[in-house]
């Protein structure tokens, strides 16, 4: 069963149509293959206006949206030899952040993901993508490991924001994330991250402070969610949809405000119709963005990155 | 019955009256609720002479109290896009900058200044909470990386005081990249081989406590401010459960070790020039 967003109902309709029809025919030997057509097309058609004008809002939930590819897609359809390593080497292995060694086209490099799971077993598991301290350590030590052996770091961003719980502030969640910020940025290595879906906040930043970063089509990418934004500033969370349009937080918008380097077109009606492939546009993406920084050395990869970072935000939208 | 007595007097004495009668003479601490006289108070730094309550204070009342005879020279911070996002809530972002502005005659919420602490060459970052919470947009993050290269440019250690609910929502994402922007502003200092000392403020939330503050080479934090990532109204609906008494205060902090230590207002300057006295070395050697 594919599950539908509320503004998808006259697709889902359609395509519900089509489907019934379909079932007839071949129970009943009816020839209706014209309708069929017909019907399919116009399911296209209204899939394709529907997703060419999306609201922030809208993108906002087809980010969220629960068949979206994970990062363990992207690992699983990107990274060969894929080998998990696990812990902080302090308190825990955090589930919330996935990653490890494997091969990207061949290459060796070092991967991280934060998972949001895809069933509610595995979403519990992962704690639905929000990392504690833990995460964000192993984060840090896997990207120093890359360092020190020369591999270039690819991470896939998704989560809603770091876990607020009393056990993460306990920890230091805040000192465990700006750490994390701090090792991306004093990578000697070239780090690419990717925005797949959601990339709240401060825990999307602290695995995104890179060379490069991409953002899918539809992803969100945003210092606080639309609902907090909006309890905040309207004193009521219904507004999120206002609040997400005036946060900016769509990829076209980040990056004409540069503050990302380029955009991934996702497959029509987005990456959850066609996964494999959202992965395999991903997988070109980040050889695209990898390939001219391997030339580079350490020196000169720093010296970029920390530029890059101390340029931005000094563009405002007209 | 001179003309003088009778008319330039009162006239004198309204004059005066208008400007020396501060509409509270007598300030309730929102602590113990006592009262105390306002110059009391202001002598002893805005702490409560009862139960030592810190009060929240200006970003110019704190560079006063922290630099060797309340003497610093102020620097002009970088200008950047007012409004990038033209961003509006209930009210538009520009008419928020324009009331904060004009309520607090700052241009946005940090202050940086130059003197000596403890005879020590000292660059001093300060958080303004009264501008729109002390939140962190562009011209918070460039400041900092403003005093970072003047603090390397000096050869003088970097000390931030933090006092802030996080990061400028009105500026987006663009206020998110602050947080990188002000982690690269620590290695700036770090870089050259100077002390990056941050002094946690009742409130240090969110993005702001997640970049810079925690990477000070020491961190020190006035006693029972609010610290932490996450909100704990967010907590408390998160987890639904009671938060431990004292979550987020400066000592609950200290004591899971993310604090070095936790000092009182009126020995905060004394301890800085302690601190700079013992890590610059180098300083003392070259001199």
């Amino acid at each position: 069963m594919r599950h539908f967003l509320d503004f998808e109902k006259p697709i889902a309709e359609l395509e519900g149509k089509v489907e019934e029809l379909r079932k007839m025919s071949e129970a009943d030997g009816i020839n209706i293959a014209e309708e069929v057509v017909r019907l399919t097309e116009k399911a296209d058609r209204q899939l394709r206006s529907t997703y060419a004008r999306l609201s922030a809002w809208q993108k906002t939930q087809v980010a969220r949206h629960p068949d979206r590819p994970k990062a363990k897609d992207y690992l699983a359809g990107l990274i060969t030899e894929y080998t998990p390593l696990a812990g902080d080497r302090a308190f825990a292995d955090d589930a919330a952040v996935v990653g490890g060694l494997g091969r990207f086209r061949g290459r060796s490099v070092v991967v991280l993901g934060t998972e949001k799971g895809s069933d509610t077993e595995s979403r519990v598991a992962h704690n639905f993508g929000m990392a504690r301290p833990e995460g964000y350590r192993k984060a840090r030590r896997l990207i120093e490991l890359a360092g020190r052996f020369g591999l270039p770091v690819l991470t896939f961003v998704d989560t809603s924001g770091a876990f607020p719980g009393i056990d993460a502030e306990a920890r230091g969640q805040a000192e465990a994330i700006a750490r994390s910020i701090e090792a991306c940025l004093e990578a000697p290595v070239p780090l690419i991250a990717t925005i797949i879906g959601e990339g709240g906040s401060g825990g999307a930043i602290a695995l995104a402070a890179g060379d490069a970063v991409l953002m899918l089509e539809h992803a969100v990418y945003s210092v606080i969610s639309p609902e907090g934004c909006a309890a905040i500033l309207w004193k009521d969370a219904a507004q999120a949809p206002a609040a997400a349009e005036a946060l900016k937080l769509t990829a076209e918008d980040l990056r004409r405000l540069k503050l990302i380097d380029a955009v991934i077109a996702e497959p029509l009606g987005g990456a959850h119709r066609d996964p494999a492939a959202a992965v395999g546009a991903v997988g070109d993406a980040v050889q695209a963005a990898l390939q001219p920084l391997l030339a580079l050395d350490a020196v000169t990869l720093k010296a970029r990155r920390r530029d890059k970072y101390l340029e931005m935000g000094r563009e405002a939208l007209s | 019955m001179s003309w003088l007595t009778e008319f330039v007097r009162p006239k004198i004495r309204t004059l005066l009256g208008r400007r020396e009668v501060p509409d509270n003479l007598w300030i309730q601490c929102p602590a113990c609720q006592q009262m105390m006289f306002h110059t009391e108070l202001d002598k002893n730094l805005k702490v409560c002479t009862h139960c030592g309550h810190h009060m929240r204070v200006t970003a110019q009342q704190r560079l006063g109290w922290t630099f060797d005879e309340g003497r610093f020279t102020r620097i002009e911070l970088p200008k950047v896009p007012n409004d990038p996002l033209r961003f509006r809530d209930t009210k538009r972002y520009p008419d928020r900058l324009k009331e904060a502005r004009e309520k607090t005659q700052l241009d946005d919420a940090l202050v940086v200044a130059h003197g000596t602490i403890g005879g020590h060459r000292a660059v001093v970052a300060v958080m303004a909470f009264e501008f729109i919470g002390g939140s962190m947009g562009a011209a918070v993050g460039e400041g900092i990386v403003a005093a970072a290269k003047l603090a390397v440019l000096q050869d003088a250690p970097l000390i931030v005081f933090t006092a802030s609910g996080g990061a400028r929502m009105m500026e987006g994402a663009i206020s998110l990249m602050q947080m990188p922007r002000t982690v690269i502003a620590t290695r700036l200092v770090k870089d050259a081989g100077l002390p990056f000392i941050t002094v946690l403020t009742d409130p240090t939330t969110g993005g702001v406590t997640a970049s810079f503050t925690m990477l000070g080479d020491i961190q020190i934090a006035e006693p029972a401010a609010e610290i932490g990532f996450a909100g704990a109204r967010v907590i408390e609906q998160t987890v639904r459960e009671k938060l431990p008494e004292g979550f987020q205060r400066s000592e609950y902090l200290l004591g899971h070790g993310i604090l070095d230590m936790v000092v009182k207002r009126t020995e905060l300057a004394a301890t800085l020039a302690r601190l700079i006295g013992l890590l610059r070395v180098k300083e003392r050697e070259a001199a």
